[in-house]
């Protein structure tokens, strides 16, 4: 009686996790192992698997120079779009952080709006606006400032602005959130023993919302990474990431055991990075911004 | 004593009155449920139970006005007919549908809209396929016998499918940049002109590519000699093309907003891009690339539900409004069906009723090669 009385309260955390974990397991763990035991079965001829153990696609998704040089791509191209993100975000993060208007609220808002419009649709919008009938040529025409309309559209130029354009919400936000919790005293003091303003920010405001910086960072990395919608549609012949080829394994070649070696490998490469992330940024830095 | 003689049993007891309805379909529905838990070993059971008692049958189609020409002409009067709802899907693409299907239970898909005799070969090779009883589709008396004889090549002499349409995956080009008489001097090779370098697209279709591969080097697309000069030809497009185009929507969009001047362009598409007053011409070369599309029926589907729904889709009045619907010539044969003004004056379209000018992909060969071909294509395309 005693010892059951001890361990209740050890078992308490993991009664009230319980469906939270249930999710994860359910949800993400299981369809991970699905995928898992997929990865070592293999294409046969007519598209349908090869069951048993085979360590194929493992080996060619691991040797391959193709697929390496995909992920390099990838990885360039998410880390450019993340940088860029930050470049543009942090403004207007910290306009509305600072704002003292009593519309805060709808200024907030206003950056949420893009999420109830389709992603693909949003993509798509750009053609609408770069292309060579698009607004932009045609109102660089009507001004005479160019006589041939310009082929701005698929490229890699494109493939990034419609990421930052995907992404650059989840940056303001995060970066808000920081800002946010930042005391204004803290700046108001600094003022107040003779700092600038631009001592203040750069010695106070801006480290104070690194963590919220960093945590937007990690997540428009990750994202951008993992698209594939974005190249398909803004990118040209040559402009394909990673998530490309896992969609072409799975749909386009019907060969499901390499699409699963090929997720797992982006899967395994992301949380090594997240993970790497947290150990050097730290992660109680990162929960720090959404406090 | 295996699930299906069991259900056999259970089926001919309900039949005969010595089982209540509601009795049986309990036991159906306990067994659906077991066979929902436990997967394959009662997948025969469950596939049985859906073919029993077929209240709704599943087509799945391209979308848009076809869609809406089917349910208007053929679905709703079905089903005023035999009290049977079809339930109308849609997908993007073949592959992704076929990897639905794979993914799903049988019985789940009952019929679709097929692309190719090739992609009829895929499904059969995995399985999918059924013998349907010509005789409960009376309307295929009015199908060109050319359009039938080569599913029947795939599936020893029987239909999984009745044929529907047909087209063509020619070069449509931008009639103010290029001439009709540069076309045809140039026929598939214009799309590794330099001289069009960024004006130029394609289909992100492996087939397609390969097909046009072949053309351009001057080969049999359905017995290609020289693989390396075709791929040599495919990397030459690649770096002169602007953009691959992934959907008639796209394919139509690039052409009429002048992103490109030349690209290879599904018949019907262009026929609409041309109905719509776009200066875009269309020109088939020699040995282009022919297809005709099907309503397959797949495998663990009610099947004389499905075969009565056929008969319906294959009556003239439907086939041609939906014919005219989407630019694509119907598969029945214009010698012995009126197909009115609008149908004969479609790209492809033969009057004959012997499509003897056109020519269609191989799909022993095709398929033969799919899994090498498509999987290089991927890497060639991404700049290997």
């Amino acid at each position: 009686m005693a010892a059951s009385d001890a361990e209740a309260p050890g078992m308490r955390p993991w009664i009230l996790m319980s469906p939270a974990l249930g999710a994860v397991v359910l949800l993400l763990a299981i369809p991970i192992c699905f995928i898992l035991v997929y990865s070592f079965w293999l294409r046969s001829a007519v598209g349908s698997e090869q069951v048993g153990f085979h360590l194929d696609n493992w080996v060619e998704v691991l040797t391959d120079r193709f697929y390496r040089d995909i992920l390099l791509q990838t990885l360039r191209i998410a880390a450019i779009s993340a940088l860029l993100c930050i470049l543009l975000g942090y403004v207007p993060a910290y306009f509305i952080a600072r704002s003292t208007t009593r519309h805060k609220t709808v200024l907030i808002l206003l950056l949420m709006l893009p999420f109830w419009i389709s992603y693909i649709i949003r993509t798509m919008s750009w053609i609408n606006i770069l292309g060579v009938s698009g607004a932009l040529n045609v109102f660089l025409l009507w001004t005479g400032a160019i006589s041939e309309p310009l082929q701005i559209l698929y490229n890699e130029g494109t493939v990034i602005l419609g990421l930052v354009h995907f992404l650059l919400p989840f940056m303001i936000l995060n970066i808000y959130v920081s800002l946010d919790g930042i005391d204004p005293n803290l700046v108001d003091a600094a003022r107040s023993l003779g700092a600038t303003g631009w001592q203040a920010f750069l010695q106070i405001t801006l480290p104070l919302s690194l963590p919220g910086l960093a945590a937007g960072s990690l997540l428009c990395f990750v994202l951008g990474a993992g698209t594939y919608i974005t190249p398909m549609v803004l990118g040209g012949p040559r402009d394909a990431m990673f998530a490309n080829l896992v969609f072409e394994a799975i749909i386009t070649q019907l060969d499901w055991p390499l699409g699963s070696a090929l997720s797992l490998a982006l899967l395994v490469i992301l949380g090594s990075v997240v993970m790497l992330y947290t150990r050097f940024a730290g992660i109680g830095q990162l929960a720090k911004s959404f406090r | 004593m295996d699930e299906t003689t069991r259900y056999q049993r259970l089926l001919e007891r309900f039949r005969n009155g010595d089982l209540e309805r509601r009795t049986f379909l309990t036991l159906l529905g306990a067994a659906s449920l077991g066979a929902g838990l436990t997967g394959g070993p009662l997948k025969g059971l469950q596939r049985q139970a859906l073919a029993a008692t077929p209240e709704s049958v599943r087509f799945d189609g391209w979308g848009g006005v076809v869609s809406e020409a089917f349910r208007k002409y053929a679905f709703d009067p079905y089903t005023k007919n035999t009290g049977i709802t079809v339930i109308d899907g849609t997908f993007a693409s073949g592959d992704e549908y076929l990897n639905r299907v794979k993914a799903g239970q049988e019985g789940e898909y009952n019929i679709f809209h097929a692309s190719g005799v090739f992609d009829y070969a895929r499904y059969v090779n995995l399985g999918y396929d059924v013998v349907l009883n010509e005789d409960n589709i009376p309307n295929l008396q009015y199908v060109m016998t050319a359009l039938m004889e080569p599913f029947r090549g795939v599936t020893g002499g029987k239909l999984s499918a009745a044929p529907y349409d047909y087209g063509t995956t020619g070069l449509a080009y931008n009639t103010e940049k290029i001439s009709k008489e540069e076309m045809e001097q140039k026929g598939a090779r214009i799309l590794i002109d330099p001289e069009y370098k960024g004006k130029i697209g394609g289909s992100g279709d492996w087939r397609t590519r390969i097909w046009y591969g072949a053309l351009a080097t001057d080969q049999d697309p359905n017995d290609i000699k020289d693989m390396d000069a075709v791929w040599d030809a495919i990397r030459a497009h690649r770096d002169l093309a602007l953009k691959y185009w992934g959907s008639g929507a796209e394919l139509m969009s690039l052409l009429a907003e002048g992103e490109i001047y030349v690209t290879e362009g599904w018949s019907g598409r262009i026929a609409a891009l041309q109905q719509q007053g776009h200066p875009i011409g269309y020109y088939d070369a020699p040995n282009g690339y022919a297809w005709q599309e099907c309503l397959m029926v797949l495998k663990g589907s009610p099947l004389e539900a499905c075969e009565e729904l056929l008969n319906f889709m294959l009556e003239p009045d439907v086939a041609i409004a939906v014919a005219e619907g989407q630019n694509y010539p119907p598969s029945l044969d214009p010698t012995k069906v009126d197909l009115g003004e609008k149908i004969p004056e479609l790209p492809a379209f033969d009057p004959t009723g012997k499509l003897a000018g056109l020519t269609f992909a191989s799909p022993a060969y095709w398929n033969g090669n799919e899994a090498e071909w498509s999987k290089t294509f991927g890497r060639v395309q991404k700049g290997y």
